[in-house]
């Protein structure tokens, strides 16, 4: 007998509501829709610079973040499109951005890899690899400082735990206790290069245990649902008792580390990669939905339609967004006006 | 006026400004149950607390970096590096991030944080543990760079620092704690980005900034005794912004200038000074303008070469008559 639409509106996956789900839902496949229109304003040279797309992994960032409160903040690394569009930044504000506009997020000073929005706690977009660890972690020392109970999400890629900021913020927020969520996204490959190559233990998850003991887990980076379930239980003890925990989502991307090198080639081979499309984050949800009577074809296809126009429209408006004038050249790199100006010695240009 | 060493200084500037806003805290080795590594921090663990005094472990980049989120958190940070070397290993969380995130955001974010602690060569500390850090952060955009050379100067900028909304690298003569001077009794602030003329002269322009100001003082002393020559004496207390306004004003005036750091001479911030120079008052020169620096090694732990190393009065003194053609 077919549901009722209040069975279907009251519905749930694993006790996550029907709401929840089709939040997320969108999510992905917004990150998905967008990171295409991206490779294409790539290729006709609209967007410039290095450009990392997160087509495959919508699952992390959807699932982490669909844990959070409003008043919680988001650190990222360079592949930081998804994560933006996830935590609120308008589908607008980011692909301006990348066209390197007046109206992007950051004013087409960022770019790609530096997305910020201070409305959405959005920290940005950060492109050294590791560096913003210990940001996230001092945000969290300010959140503990003021008495807050906000939570930091810190989301960033696996090459970063063989190096020193990964084990200077993971001693720090444990020792002190803050309130800080760490999720590595272990898509297999620091650039070109296999982590089972370069890191001596493979289980990421493992190296944080020296700090967090046994709260440090890992989950199903194609798996929306467990992605949102180990975050919810994560934030919620940072919230409650200050305490931070490191997830490890094992996630992969199915395009090149950037827009420079080609989906498969030296360091995986083609049918790796299909491999793994096959296990596809979004045809999963809305295979499960789907089962579970709580989504319909035609309801997704209507979803997928919205979402696309909503990317077209993002291209549109940051076509139309003016580009930055000399005004903005020295317009933010101090707070202040700087004592006998900046351009004191820029003669001749 | 109260007669108080450069250490004092630096204490009281904390202390006040700690009292004054309780956004402020500082963080760094050695900053609580010891007191700081120079004592600059004494007593404050017993008035502020854990949470504002706090002791880091022995890991620059993570706990300048810590602080750098925290500023943008909306604190005051003031991280304390024991010395200006081991703060190479928070280069980053210091050009990369802190610099860098008001601009790269489109003005959305504010970094009010001070980074500081002790620079320069001492007293045979050896290659690692002397020298001048001053013009690695003076080329960056986004930070501002300010080194005290006197007990008034350390407690006006240290205090105009904490309450600057933009990242300030602050760098203290490691030999100058001990030194004494005048300060005010009252609210003290020196603006950052003015240079102070030290010492008024009318034949020719020292610039320099942080230790070498003694140095140029003595150098001035001995000019004036037994050479005739009144020597003006620009201490430029901010690298960044530089206020080249005061020094060449004071180079159209005297119309000949040394410029003298303790640092390396290759892209060290008299080339700058000197660039500024040119480009502003090449037509008030009556000589070209004479540099002293370090000389061009990682320094020695032996006592003879190190003197040898790091520029002298003697060396000033030289420099100055030769501008002045009295060599």
């Amino acid at each position: 007998m077919a549901k009722t639409e209040d069975e279907i509106m009251q519905g749930d996956l694993q006790g996550i509501p029907r709401e929840k789900l089709m939040e997320m839902l969108r999510w992905m496949v917004l990150s998905r829709r967008f990171e295409e229109k991206t490779a294409e304003a790539y290729q006709t040279g609209k967007i410039g610079g290095f450009c990392h797309l997160y087509i495959g992994q919508e699952a992390v960032a959807a699932g982490a973040i669909a844990a959070l409160r409003e008043d919680d903040y988001v650190f990222t690394a360079y592949r930081d499109h998804a994560q933006a569009l996830v935590r609120g930044v308008s589908s607008d504000a980011v692909m301006a951005e990348l066209y390197g506009r007046v109206g992007g997020a950051s004013r087409g000073a960022g770019g790609s890899m530096h997305i910020f929005d201070r409305d959405v706690n959005f920290m940005g977009g950060h492109g050294i690899v590791g560096t913003h660890l210990p940001l996230a972690a001092g945000v969290g020392y300010a959140i503990k400082y003021r008495g807050g109970d906000q939570v930091v999400l810190c989301f960033f890629g696996d090459s970063v735990v063989n190096g020193g900021p990964f084990h200077e913020a993971f001693n720090m927020v444990a020792k002190w206790e803050l309130p800080v969520v760490y999720v590595v996204e272990n898509n297999s490959y620091g650039m070109g290069t296999d982590i089972d190559r370069v890191a001596a233990v493979d289980d990421l998850f493992t190296r944080a245990c020296a700090y967090q003991g046994k709260k440090a887990e890992q989950v199903d980076g194609m798996d929306v649902l467990a992605v949102y379930d180990a975050t919810n239980r994560a934030v919620e003890r940072a919230r409650e008792t200050s305490r931070p925990t490191f997830i490890e989502a094992r996630t992969y991307r199915y395009l090149g580390h950037s827009m420079s090198d080609p989906a498969h080639g030296t360091y995986r081979s083609r049918e790796e990669v299909q491999a793994e499309r096959d296990n596809d984050a979004i045809n999963s949800l809305v295979d499960r939905m789907e089962e579970a009577g709580l989504l319909t074809e035609e309801e997704y296809k209507e979803l997928d339609a919205a979402v696309i126009e909503e990317v077209e429209r993002a291209a549109e408006f940051a076509e139309a967004s003016p580009v930055p004038g000399r005004d903005e050249i020295y317009a933010h790199v101090y707070a202040d006006e700087f004592r006998g100006g900046l351009d004191r010695r820029d003669a001749w240009r | 006026m109260a007669l108080i060493t450069y250490r004092e200084a630096l204490n009281r500037a904390l202390r006040e400004e700690m009292r004054r806003d309780d956004r402020v805290f500082i963080m760094g080795e050695e900053v609580g149950e010891y007191d700081g590594a120079y004592k600059v921090s004494k007593g404050l663990l017993d008035e502020f607390g854990e949470m504002r005094v706090r002791d880091t472990p022995i890991a620059e980049n993570g706990f300048a970096g810590l602080g750098v989120g925290a500023a943008v958190a909306g604190l005051r940070p003031v991280v304390e590096f024991m010395t200006w070397n081991f703060a190479l290993l928070a280069y980053d969380a210091i050009v990369n991030s802190a610099a860098k995130m008001r601009h790269m955001s489109g003005g959305q974010f504010t970094v009010p944080i001070v980074f500081r602690g002790p620079g320069g060569s001492a007293l045979q500390l050896a290659a690692q543990h002397s020298q001048v850090p001053d013009p690695w952060y003076a080329n960056i955009p986004g930070l501002k760079v300010c080194t005290p050379a006197t007990p008034a100067d350390a407690l006006g900028l240290l205090k105009s620092a904490i309450r600057d909304d933009d990242p300030v690298v602050f760098i203290e003569g490691e030999l100058l704690y001990n030194v004494k001077g005048e300060v005010p009794d009252d609210e003290h602030l020196v603006p950052i980005g003015l240079a102070d003329i030290k010492r008024v002269g009318e034949d020719v322009t020292i610039v320099t900034h942080s230790k070498m100001v003694h140095v140029a003082m003595q150098a001035a002393e001995k000019l004036a005794a037994e050479h005739e020559v009144e020597a003006e004496v620009v201490d430029l207390r901010s690298l960044r912004p530089l206020d080249l306004d005061t020094y060449v004003a004071s180079v159209k005036k005297t119309n000949r200038a040394v410029v003298l750091e303790e640092g390396w001479p290759v892209a060290g911030i008299g080339a700058q000074i000197v660039d500024d120079i040119q480009r502003e008052a090449f037509d008030y020169l009556d000589a070209p303008v004479a540099r002293v620096s370090g000389l061009d090694v990682p320094m020695h732990y032996a006592r003879a070469l190190e003197k040898l190393i790091v520029p002298d009065a003697e060396a000033v003194i030289r420099a100055v008559k030769h501008v002045c053609y009295l060599d």
